[in-house]
């Protein structure tokens, strides 16, 4: 038997996806829309946030996808105070990728505005796949734990603003804010980490000027 | 989970490198996956003899390097290995930042 030839191909085997992530960013920033990945473990409070966040956009068409493994109570929650959102059931799946948001943008019939695109309720697998976004949200909270950071690295190294929340509850517990932000700036130096409360709403003014902020720019 | 699809994936890149090759089969796809890509190599192992079998790749070898992260201490510079809950430097203590050591997730080559 003669000897294998090797063939060189040094290719990146994301490019599938990245492909299309990059064609939906292309095709959103035309449109005038800045698109936004929400990600976080499950019953973090990604939608409740959102709602926080989307009523202090006075003036900005929002747009919500919302992702889940199933159901649409969170889609049906959001269309009642009518917010443009559609549902995406990924069945199984534990993270969002181009090709279905591709398909939930052609339904949106996006004007100029915010897409809030929540992921699926994980601190994993999100932060590996780009859907066509232009900022990275990680919304963390205190009931998780101080040391969400070091043991889910990628999201808080990924991440262009962080929020914690349930704020509220620091008092009853043992959140150690010093270790968890150490943490965070080992991995990430620029995001902004606001802390908020969906129950008091404290801190969602800072975090919809962020996005206005980025918006004009 | 997600290994399935990026398996299927392998396979068709390397044969697209093959056929421009003239080659009939694949004899062995060397491929480079850090820990922190995201995809977890012994799954991707498990899933390419599934795909694999009745395709051109059916006795292809797959070789799995992989690569440890490392982080870059932003005082001294040095590459290290992070231990569980620290991002410390072990030679000066300073805070070590995320690199692209251990991101890699690509086909180096393939055997034909």
């Amino acid at each position: 038997m003669s000897e294998n030839k090797e063939i060189e191909i040094m290719q990146s085997v994301y490019d599938k996806n990245d492909e299309t992530a990059s064609k939906i960013n292309g095709l959103l920033t035309e449109k005038g829309i800045f698109a936004v990945n929400v990600m976080g473990a499950p019953g973090a409070g990604k939608t409740t946030s959102l709602i926080q966040i989307i009523k202090r956009l006075e003036g900005v068409e929002s747009y919500v996808i919302e992702g889940d493994i199933e159901a649409d109570f969170d889609t049906k929650k959001l269309l009642s105070l009518g917010v443009k959102a559609i549902q995406i059931n990924t069945g199984g799946a534990c993270h969002l990728d181009s090709p279905v948001i591709g398909e939930a943008i052609e339904k949106l019939e996006l004007q100029k505005g915010v897409l809030f695109i929540e992921n699926i309720g994980n601190l994993v697998c999100p932060a590996e796949f780009m859907i066509g976004e232009h900022v990275k949200m990680l919304i963390s909270t205190v009931t998780e734990g101080s040391d969400k950071p070091y043991k889910y690295p990628l999201a808080f190294e990924k991440a262009d603003i962080i929020l914690i929340n349930k704020c509220d509850l620091i008092p009853y517990l043992d959140f150690d804010e010093d270790f968890f932000m150490k943490g965070v700036r080992a991995l990430n130096q620029t995001a902004p980490v606001i802390k908020v409360s969906g129950k008091t709403e404290d801190g969602y003014d800072q975090v919809a000027a962020w996005i206005r902020e980025k918006i004009n720019l | 989970m997600h290994e399935y699809p990026i398996t299927q994936r392998i396979i068709e890149i390397a044969w697209e490198y093959a056929k421009e090759n003239q080659a009939e089969e694949i004899k062995v796809i060397n491929l480079v996956v850090g820990d922190y890509c995201g995809y977890v190599s012994s799954s991707i192992e498990l899933y390419f003899g599934l795909i694999a079998e009745g395709t051109p790749c059916e006795h292809a070898e797959l070789h799995i390097e992989r690569v440890i992260p490392k982080l870059r201490c932003k005082s001294c510079g040095e590459l290290f290995v992070r231990k569980p809950f620290h991002f410390e430097c072990p030679i000066c203590s300073g805070d070590g930042e995320p690199t692209q050591i251990g991101q890699e997730f690509f086909i180096k080559s393939i055997e034909i």
